[in-house]
């Protein structure tokens, strides 16, 4: 028996009763559509986070001091003063993977201009700090390493703080704003990156001048944290072991000492948060693929009810010289069809609900081709795996028994 | 002395029932040659479904051996007995068993699609011309439903006669019909012997045999007696002394 005939017999026989092979498809139906919206949510996720990550610095390493003891009492994570200027110095000449670095500083505070204010954090870096943290000047310029040398009063200001202060739309580039007193000129203005993934307002900042903010807002001599960018991600883990290094020997700390710091890589950031999206993704998708699962059984109970409701057109098709195999792939292609089928609509349907759920709930979807064709599959195996016993039922049939079923 | 289509010799049947042995045939040794027509007869027990369906290649002998058109039927497998049944055989049964919601056209065709060397318009044109020897070239595309009970017998009938097969075998093919259907059915058989096809008839109705030329009486498991009537009785001339409306008049 050829294929095509194979599959209009099939057809015929699944159009014989409409109903009965539009409900058993509805489960696989449901199925496919939910394991295909279910991944597009968990994969949409985990992308947006990988984006934003990386959206936070070019292949950035970050390294903070390390949590501190006084007395047997934690004083909490980078609470100490370990990290100098010195450090930045080292990095910058000793670690080859390095490209860039600049120190972090940051306070927060008031910011004034004429009759409005508004809170802000200010956080201060050396020249390459816009660079590291892939951050734009659209308006006006970046400050210059004289800015730095001489402390200057200068500030590049964030979306969120020149809508809070001059408006919608103004170009403040020139005016004066007060930070804790403090006049400043703005020389710049900030391309707007809107909200992380926490939900952190990434436009809500001035950035000056790490000597500004050093001496002239916060007084103080050391730096809070490092920001190092790697030549690339590849050799993102070397700089980290290379910064480990240096800074070791920089702090004097020996061989079985605790490091007075901390070092993290963006990459390293992109895995943690990767991996929660991941168990997420496996979670929703392992029960999205429970009904699937109940869908193929519906269709297994059906193509039992089949198989008995047809046994003595089974015993004509023999007894005319049907042979077992020829039975076998006859009801195994209506399981399949009805399997198949019901994985494509299923797919259009997940595909339409990935969708609508990421317009309508503004959550990041992401439908990839790897899930679709693994629904696919998994679909027309299912056709396979839970119509082959009742197939085989159906094939294993006594002609003489079969023709003879009432 | 014309070809042998079916030879059987010293064939026995044993069913096993629990822990007793049902000696269904007590080794029957049978030839049927080609061109006839021959009915057996027999109680319910007697062993003529048995017989017919080992004769049908259904099921096979215990022991003793038979032989189809020359081919020795004993050690085949499953597939090629299937073969066998699709390119020698053709079955007319008591039920007609056509597929519901398929049209005669398609039930006539049915047997061909089990047989890779007959391309799809080979089929339908095969499938019309068994139809219309059956005199249902207006019913093709009705559905059984749609049919009387002896329009759906020959619609089975054709299905029998499409491949061309070596014997027909009928299993009480008259059984569910009213007696002037029965003997229109019986007209057809016997139309089809004289166009030189071999026909076994299983039936146990006395008045049916008449109409073939050979009587095998069955009695538990053995041939008890074998004629031949010399005699033809036309079963069109039984149709036309029935009484137009019997039951009604």
């Amino acid at each position: 028996m050829n294929y095509t005939n194979l599959f209009k017999i099939a057809i015929n026989a699944l159009l014989r009763n409409k109903m009965r092979a539009f409900l058993t498809m509805l489960g696989v139906i449901i199925g496919v559509a939910s394991v295909i919206a279910m991944l597009a949510i968990g994969q949409g996720s985990k992308k947006s986070i990988q984006e934003q990550v990386s959206k936070m610095g070019s292949n950035m390493i970050l390294v903070f001091p390390g949590s501190q003891s006084r007395g047997g009492v934690q004083m909490g994570f980078s609470s100490s003063k370990s990290l100098t200027l010195d450090d930045i110095e080292a990095i910058a000449k000793e670690c080859p993977s390095i490209k860039m670095v600049s120190p972090e500083v940051r306070g927060n505070g008031q910011a004034i201009y004429a009759g409005s204010n508004t809170p802000t954090n200010i956080y201060g870096g050396n020249e390459y700090y816009l660079a590291i943290k892939k951050i734009n000047v659209i308006s006006g310029r970046a400050f210059t390493s004289a800015d730095i040398k001489y402390a200057a009063k200068v500030c590049l200001i964030g979306q969120t703080v020149v809508n809070n202060l001059f408006g919608e739309n103004a170009d403040p580039v020139g005016s004066y704003i007060r930070f804790k007193n403090i006049p400043m000129r703005i020389i710049g203005v900030l391309e707007k990156k809107g909200q992380n993934t926490f939900g952190q307002d990434q436009d809500d900042l001035l950035i000056a001048p790490y000597t500004t903010v050093q001496k002239r807002i916060l007084a103080i001599t050391h730096i809070q944290s490092i920001l190092a960018s790697a030549v690339s991600e590849e050799s993102s883990p070397a700089a980290v072991i290379e910064v480990e290094n240096v800074l070791r020997k920089n702090h004097k700390i020996r061989d079985l000492q605790e490091d007075d710091f901390q070092v993290r890589s963006q990459e390293e950031l992109v895995k943690t948060f990767s991996s929660i999206s991941n168990i997420l993704t496996i979670l929703l998708g392992a029960i999205a693929g429970i009904s699937l699962l109940v869908g193929g059984i519906g269709i297994m109970n059906i193509m039992y009810v089949s198989v008995t409701e047809r046994t003595r057109e089974i015993g004509l098709r023999m007894s005319i010289g049907g042979r077992g195999v020829d039975i076998l792939m006859q009801f195994l292609t209506e399981s399949v069809l009805l399997s198949v089928t019901g994985g494509l609509i299923g797919i259009l349907l997940g595909i339409g609900a990935s969708n609508a759920v990421g317009s309508i709930m503004k959550w990041p979807i992401a439908i990839t081709t790897e899930s679709v064709a693994a629904s696919f599959l998994v679909c027309t195996a299912i056709g396979i795996f839970f119509g082959w016993y009742p197939a085989r039922k159906a094939a294993e049939l006594d002609p003489i028994d079969a023709l003879r079923y009432e | 002395m014309s070809k042998k289509i079916i030879e059987l010799r010293n064939l026995r049947k044993n069913f096993i029932v629990g822990e007793v042995v049902v000696h269904a045939l007590r080794g029957i040794s049978l030839d049927i040659e080609e061109g006839e027509f021959v009915a057996i007869l027999g109680a319910s027990g007697s062993g003529k479904s048995t017989m017919l369906n080992i004769i049908g290649c259904l099921d096979t002998p215990t022991s003793g051996d038979y032989k189809l058109d020359g081919l020795s039927v004993a050690g085949l497998n499953k597939n090629e007995l299937a073969r066998l049944r699709n390119r020698k055989l053709g079955f007319v049964f008591q039920s007609y068993n056509l597929l519901p919601r398929t049209t005669a056209l398609e039930n006539v065709e049915l047997p061909l699609l089990y047989n890779p060397a007959i391309k799809s318009h080979q089929r339908r044109e095969l499938a019309m011309n068994v139809l219309e020897a059956v005199g249902l070239a207006d019913r093709m595309h009705h559905m059984p439903n749609q049919l009387s009970g002896g329009q759906q017998q020959r619609v089975a009938i054709a299905r029998a006669l499409v491949n061309d097969p070596v014997v027909i075998l009928a299993d009480e093919a008259t059984g569910n019909l009213d007696t002037r259907t029965s003997f229109e059915i019986m007209a057809l058989f016997q139309e089809l012997n004289r166009n030189g096809k071999t026909i076994v008839f299983v039936t146990h109705e006395p008045d049916i045999a008449k109409l073939t030329k050979r009587n095998i009486v069955l009695r538990d498991g053995n041939i008890i007696k074998d004629t031949v009537l010399n005699e033809t009785i036309h079963a069109r001339s039984l149709l036309e002394s029935l009484p137009v409306n019997p039951d009604y008049d």
